[in-house]
């Protein structure tokens, strides 16, 4: 199925009987397929006049309990914002899905990541967040849109389900089965708060859905308890797929089809003995920084692919508290990054040492300096030593001493990167020790290989 | 083991067919596959292509970027595409409608009459099944009786009298190069 169709669809199957949109490409499939569906099961299906109207109607339906949904693409998104605003304000459940195109303004259809910000910021005006979940295939486009209904309605909260051009267009092979007549989550609360026209009980009080808190007092404790909430969700909610991390020196962090080019280029460069693993977040929001940060035992630099000119770098970056440099590939405005752009990329990573590598670097030169210079004192000694110096046993032995030094070094490179400075100020001292040892001749050697580098 | 396909030629031509039978039919054979059009502002006459990967593990690009299997149906998809093809790939054209082209000596090239075919066959509009047969033939992406059994089932029951020429057609362009 085409992933739009897979959305409405799983969506359907979810138990949404609303859907209010107004048409906008890339995501056209998902109200085309609605007005067909929606009066098969004895749902609603409506064209709004705009996109404001739509996420309205949202709004009057979740507000009386019901499984809601509304589509759209970045411009449309952007026109629904002060909807959502009032949505999250009210509490009230739905699922808004945005397959993004390239921006700003009217911008391209072709697929984009550039909407991050808005989707994970909140978007709209006043201070709330809101779950951002995104898709990696067709498949899992249907298990999140699904989900995003059981969330919403457990955190009465709007869900975003953010995808892209890509998504919405690619056609792959989805188990329907599974997400056929997906019953709500069995361990959610009864909607009381709705309105429905229901007669007041203890139970289930007058029912008014509204956003204004005249009293800023009042309106605090309000914004207190959202914020409890999305507490809430951070803890139970965070979602994530790792992939090659068990010895990633590179470690890559990308989300929806972007993630996919970048696995068929860690793939490549896992060929090629370039140790790259990968992060995909499938929740942007709340983002998997612990899963991130849990990386630094083996990663030395992290990547970050998306197609955008780079915006959830910056979450990356607050994961990694400057402890690793982060680094980025992206394309924007419609454009999408290829697998071989990637793997250049990483290769150019794999190539540049970080300071510290540089400084093992110019021990090792120094500690070749020295072996080199123990060789030459050999040779002034006679031929015998000279026959034994090149003798392979003692070529391999020095080999061998220099592979274990390779190895301190390496593990003095973690210890440093770990912020002990002081094993780096030992081998500093180590390497001035070393430096002095070599003649003064050598040390100009030495100084024009760094050069060379 | 992993196969792409990059199918192109004029909105109307049955590219964008091409690709959904070549995916449906892996798809069969219990490969993972992905299926992606080019889309815009086309029309009928426009441009359309379609990349199709076929993997037998899960899928990571969707996007052709490179194509080993290149498949144009008219010459502006050859121009546009064939530049951008891996060295060693497959190259089928539409010999039909693409003369006097200059072509790359570094992949392996298959001329594929298909409008010329479809006439034979009395129905102009089985020439991109001509087509599918010679990537059949070329690639052998899947057995000849799992195409069948997709291209049955693409027909369904209100259009199971137009299997046999369907089929005949496929034949024919698996024969080119069988």
């Amino acid at each position: 199925m085409k992933g739009n169709e897979a959305i409405a669809e799983a969506a359907i199957q979810a138990g949404c009987r609303f859907f209010f949109g107004y048409p906008i490409t890339p995501q056209n499939q998902i109200p085309e397929y609605m007005s067909k569906r929606m009066p098969q099961v004895g749902g609603c299906f409506l064209q709004s006049e705009s996109e404001v109207a739509a996420i309205n109607m949202v709004y009057g339906a979740g507000g009386a309990g019901a499984r809601v949904m509304t589509s759209s693409s970045s411009p449309g998104i952007s026109l629904k914002q002060e909807g959502i605003s009032y949505i999250v304000g009210a509490e009230v459940p739905c699922v808004i899905v945005n397959m993004v195109r390239g921006g700003p303004g009217l911008g391209s259809i072709q697929p984009a990541q550039s909407d991050y910000y808005q989707a994970t910021r909140g978007g709209g005006h006043g201070d709330y967040r809101m779950p951002v979940l995104a898709p990696g295939s067709v498949q899992e486009a249907v298990t999140l849109t699904q989900d995003a209904f059981d969330l919403a309605d457990r955190y009465r909260t709007p869900v975003m389900v953010l995808g892209d051009g890509l998504i919405g267009q690619m056609m792959e092979p989805v188990d329907m089965d599974q997400a056929a007549d997906r019953k709500p989550a069995e361990d959610l609360p009864a909607k009381t708060w709705a309105a429905t026209g229901h007669k007041p009980t203890d139970e289930a009080p007058r029912a008014i859905i509204n956003s204004l808190y005249i009293d800023p007092v009042v309106l605090e404790q309000h914004c207190m308890k959202l914020q409890a909430k999305y507490d809430a969700i951070e803890a139970a909610e965070c979602r994530w797929q790792e992939e090659m991390l068990e010895d990633a020196e590179i470690v890559i962090v990308a989300y929806g089809t972007t993630a996919r080019i970048a696995r068929s280029a860690m793939r490549k460069c896992r060929e090629k003995g370039i140790k790259v693993g990968m992060i995909r977040p499938i929740t942007l929001w709340p983002f998997p920084e612990a899963a991130i940060r849990a990386t630094l035992k083996t990663a030395k630099k992290f990547l970050c692919v998306e197609m955008s000119t780079g915006q959830m770098i910056d979450d990356v970056k607050l994961a990694v508290e400057g402890q690793r440099p982060v680094e980025f590939y992206g394309r924007t405005g419609g454009m999408v990054p290829t697998v071989g752009e990637i793997v250049e990329k990483l290769e150019s990573m794999n190539g540049a040492k970080t300071g510290v590598e540089q400084l093992l670097n110019q021990t090792g030169a120094a500690l070749d300096q020295a072996a080199n210079a123990a060789q030459k004192t050999f040779a002034s000694i006679g031929q015998k030593i000279e026959q034994k110096v090149n003798d392979p046993a003692f070529v391999q032995k020095t080999e061998e001493l220099k592979q274990k030094t390779g190895e301190f070094a390496g593990k003095a490179l973690d210890g440093l990167a770990k912020g002990a400075t002081l094993l780096g100020e030992g081998l500093n001292k180590a390497f001035g020790a070393l430096s002095g040892l070599v003649s003064g001749e050598k040390k100009n050697d030495n100084n024009d290989k760094e050069g060379n580098e | 083991m992993e196969k792409q396909f990059l199918i192109a030629g004029f909105g109307g031509q049955g590219v964008l067919l091409i690709g959904q039978l070549i995916a449906k039919a892996a798809m069969r054979e219990d490969f993972e596959v992905s299926w992606m059009p080019s889309y815009g502002p086309e029309m009928r006459g426009g441009e359309a292509n379609c990349a199709v990967v076929i993997s037998d593990e899960e899928i990571g690009s969707p996007l052709v970027t490179e194509p080993p299997v290149l498949v144009a149906m008219n010459k502006p998809s050859l121009a546009k595409f064939m530049p951008k093809m891996a060295p060693g790939g497959i190259l089928l054209y539409n010999a039909s409608l693409i003369e006097d082209v200059e072509l790359r000596d570094d992949v392996t090239v298959i001329p594929v009459p298909c409008n010329q075919i479809a006439e034979e066959l009395g129905n102009q509009r089985t020439a991109n099944m001509v087509m599918l047969g010679a990537v059949l033939g070329a690639t052998r992406f899947v057995g000849a009786d799992s195409l069948k059994e997709t291209l049955r089932e693409w027909l369904g029951e209100k259009r199971a009298a137009m299997l046999d020429i369907n089929w005949q057609a496929i034949e024919r362009g698996q024969a080119l190069n069988a």
